[in-house]
Order: C-alpha cells, then sequence, then structure tokens
C-alpha cells in the first residue's frame, strides 16, 4: 500500500503578526515532503480547530511570539478534543519561556521548540510522532 | 456490513457507518475520506462507490486563472455571496506539489479564513500530486465526497494556470476564467486553450492600468465569435480594489449574479445535460484507467518486468506497441488479474 502523505497545519493564533518564523517552517515542511496547509495570522483558537477538522492533518503546528501561548496553545488542544479530534497533534513555538513548558505538556501541548532548534529536528520530530499507518 | 444488493437501478445498499456520516454532512468523516482517497488507500473506493448514488445534484463552479489573479480572494467573495442566498457551501483548493520534495504549501485557505467557523461551509486544499492538468489527481473524488454531504454549491478552484492545464472543464458546470491586465496583446485572448473555456470572464485588479483596454479587446473578441441568438456569449465583470470594500461587494455580487444566469442558461438550453455526459464520459475513463492500466503497471513495476522490456525497447530489440499489445492479451483475454 503507497505510503501515507504526512499534512501538516502551520498557524499563527492571536494578535501576533511576526510570521516569518512560520513562513519558513512551512517552507521547510514542504520541502521534507510534507503537504503544509499555511493558514497566516490573527487566527482564533476555534478558527484554528476548524481548519485543521477541515483539512484532516496530522499536526497542527502553533506560533505564537507574543506571550499569550499560556491561553491560546490549550485552547486549540481543547478545541480539538470537544470535537473528537484528540488524534491530530499539536505542537507549539516561538518566544517560550521555559518555566511555561510544563504547564503547557500538561495542557496536550506534545512538544515545544523555540529559537535554537534546527528545522531537522523539528521534522524529525513530526515524522516520528505522528500516525502515518491508520 | 452486508454484502451489496441493487435495487434494480443499480443502487447499493450496503452504506456503511462512515458513508452515513458523510451523507449527515459529517466534516470529520467526509475529510478523512478525501484524504483516504488522495492516499490510495483500497477501502477508500469502496466508499465512494456507496457515495457515488448520493451525487450529481450540487452546483459545480470552476474558477481558475493564473498564479496570482485572485481567485483565491473571489473564491472568499463568492463564499459570502451563496451564503447570503442560505446556500451551502464546499469548497476544494488546489495548490502544486513539488515536483523535487513531493511536498506542498497549500496557501490558499488565508484568503478565506473569515469562514472557516461557519458550518455551512467546507473548505479542503488538495495539492496536485503530479497532475498536470491545473487540478488534484483525487480533484473529482472530493468533488464527490463533498456532492453526498449535500453541498449545494461546490467551488473548485484550480491551480494557477497556464494557457492549457483545462480538467476543470470535465468536473464543473460553469466556469469562471480570470484575468488580470498587463498579461499581453489581444493576440493571447484570441489563443486557444483556457480563453474558450469561460462560461463568465473577470477581469479582476480592474483599477489598474490596462483593465479596459483588456475588457475591450475582450468583448471585441467575444461578439467577433460565431454565435446564435440563443447562444451563452461569456458576460465580462470588471472587479476592482479589493481596499475599496463597498465596490468590491457590489461587484462579487454581479459576479455570482452572472454566475447564477449562467446556470439557468444551461438548464433552459438543455447544455446542463450534456456537460454532465461529458462528465461522465471521463469519469468511467478515469475508471477504467484505475482499475485496468494501473493495476498492470503496479505489478510490472514489482515484478521488475517494466523495467526489462524497457531495456529491450532502448536497445531497439523490441519495439513498445507490440509489447504493449502482448501485455494486453496476457491480461485481458486470459481473464487473468493483474
Amino acid at each position: 500500500m503507497p505510503e501515507r502523505k504526512i499534512r501538516v497545519m502551520v498557524a499563527k493564533p492571536g494578535l501576533d503578526g511576526h510570521d516569518r518564523g512560520a513562513r519558513i517552517l512551512a517552507r521547510c515542511f514542504r520541502d521534507a515532503g510534507f503537504e503544509v496547509i499555511y493558514t497566516g495570522c490573527h487566527q482564533t483558537p476555534e478558527q484554528v480547530a476548524a481548519a485543521a477538522i477541515q483539512e484532516d492533518v496530522d499536526l497542527v503546528g502553533l506560533s505564537c511570539l507574543s506571550g499569550a501561548h499560556r491561553v491560546l496553545f490549550p485552547r486549540v488542544v481543547e478545541l480539538l478534543r470537544e470535537k473528537n479530534a484528540s488524534d491530530i497533534a499539536v505542537i507549539g513555538g516561538g518566544i517560550i519561556p521555559e518555566q511555561d513548558f510544563q504547564m503547557l505538556y500538561d495542557a496536550g501541548i506534545q512538544a515545544i521548540f523555540t529559537p535554537g532548534a534546527s528545522l531537522d529536528s523539528i521534522v524529525e520530530w513530526i515524522r516520528t510522532h505522528v500516525r502515518t499507518g491508520n | 456490513m452486508s454484502g451489496p444488493e441493487t435495487d434494480g437501478r443499480g443502487k447499493h445498499h450496503d452504506m456503511t457507518e462512515t458513508t452515513q456520516k458523510i451523507c449527515a454532512g459529517d466534516v470529520r468523516s467526509a475529510s478523512r475520506l478525501i484524504r483516504d482517497l488522495e492516499d490510495k488507500r483500497p477501502e477508500a473506493r469502496r466508499r465512494l462507490r456507496q457515495l457515488f448514488f448520493h451525487t450529481g445534484r450540487s452546483f459545480i463552479i470552476g474558477i481558475t486563472g493564473s498564479p496570482g489573479a485572485g481567485k483565491s480572494t473571489l473564491t472568499d467573495a463568492l463564499i459570502s455571496e451563496l451564503r447570503k442566498q442560505q446556500k451551502t457551501v464546499g469548497v476544494l483548493a488546489v495548490d502544486p506539489s513539488s515536483p523535487f520534495s513531493g511536498g506542498a504549501l497549500l496557501g490558499d485557505r488565508v484568503r478565506m479564513l473569515r469562514h472557516a467557523e461557519d458550518t455551512g461551509v467546507f473548505i479542503r486544499s488538495l495539492a496536485t500530486r503530479g497532475a498536470l492538468g491545473g487540478l488534484a489527481r483525487a480533484a473529482g473524488d472530493a468533488i464527490h465526497v463533498m456532492e453526498a454531504m449535500g453541498k449545494d454549491v461546490i467551488l473548485v478552484e484550480t491551480v494557477g494556470i497556464g494557457q492549457q492545464e483545462l480538467d476543470i472543464i470535465h468536473h464543473a458546470h460553469s466556469i469562471i476564467v480570470v484575468l488580470v491586465p498587463g498579461m499581453g496583446d489581444e493576440i493571447q485572448t484570441m489563443k486557444a486553450g483556457v480563453m474558450e473555456i469561460a462560461d463568465v470572464f473577470v477581469i479582476n485588479k480592474a483599477d489598474r492600468p490596462g483593465a479596459k483596454q483588456l475588457r475591450t479587446e475582450l468583448a471585441s473578441l467575444l461578439n467577433a465569435s460565431p454565435h446564435g441568438p440563443q447562444d451563452w456569449i461569456p458576460p465580462i465583470v470588471s472587479i476592482g480594489n479589493l481596499y475599496e470594500p463597498e465596490n468590491f461587494a457590489k461587484k462579487t455580487a454581479e459576479l455570482m449574479d452572472a454566475v447564477a444566469k449562467h446556470h439557468a442558461h444551461l438548464i433552459t438550453s438543455g447544455q446542463l445535460g450534456e456537460r454532465t455526459e461529458r462528465k461522465a464520459v471521463m469519469e468511467i475513463t478515469d475508471a477504467l484507467r484505475a482499475c485496468i492500466l494501473e493495476p498492470v503497471l503496479e505489478r510490472l513495476i514489482a515484478d521488475g518486468e517494466l523495467t526489462k522490456i524497457a531495456k529491450r525497447i532502448q536497445r531497439r530489440e523490441t519495439d513498445p506497441f507490440t509489447e504493449a499489445e502482448t501485455i494486453a492479451r496476457r491480461f485481458l483475454k486470459t481473464g487473468e488479474t493483474p
């Protein structure tokens, strides 16, 4: 059987217009052979969750540089759970202080990548962790 | 699940839970099935067979034009117009796959964010995955899934096209061709291909220099085309700056109106039947390819036979037609399943 194509979504929730990092990641995922749905800036968690379900992605990568990650990231996970879509993995990145990591992990964010993380390490994490068999 | 039963009209009654959910409009199941079809999962084809009898009732609008012409922005505006009319909408937005990595950046949704939470709108991005006709390989299947969901209207946005990636004509009832000023002289408008398939023309970014000239040239071309009194002449809608919202909304309403008029014309003129027949011919052709050619090719590739034959052709020990005929005889006449 042909292998499943990995589909990911890159989104920036909240009032943060700094999308250079998100764009670089989207492009890097494309070059890694993933299908990337790029939805841009200024989205509500509700929009992110709805789009993730409509697109049937394996994973949502959230980027936040504004400091609102403690509210926005968990909310996306919660909405996906409400819609029976908890199989969609959520990872986060951006300017996130280390003391917030545990809180985000507890809320269901599966991985956090901050400045300095290599693109390869993020691609590798996705390849290892997303469901591709079913 | 029980085996297939027919009621004499060829309709299968073996609806699974998944297909029932899709017919009830469930986005999760529909989106997963579209993905299974894209990924060529074997069970997906069976599900689509069941759904087929629930398709054929939606109005399908194609939106095509060159990269950056404004197709996604117009799609977004058309969604709004259709929602004002209480119509449910499916959107398929196609973007290209990389010929190198096989990956894709699907960015059409960026223009349609405001509809993300509207449960009457289902937007799905598709990557071409090597298809060259301006659509994704699974576009026809995805349209069927959205039809089965009961969407009133399905908008299919092609990749940014050149002059002849025209697969959309096999799928849509009405086709909008989006042009922008500054893309060439009047000879370009006379050429075959994309200029011939429009049911409605949009001159987008019409606030830019050259828009009036383009409109004049296009109108003169359309007037010069031979047509009878009953024939449809594609209307031209000029749409200006998106950042003048009032005017933009007025113009996109005009576009929706032109498309609706074309739909009505298809019905009264009987052309709708011609188009759905053309679509059915394409569907059986595609199905034959999937059922006959693809399994044969897959088997020949898996056996390594294809490479061996290719080497013999390369050395001119045989020719491709003789080989193809031998293979056809082997698989078709012996009744051996590939």
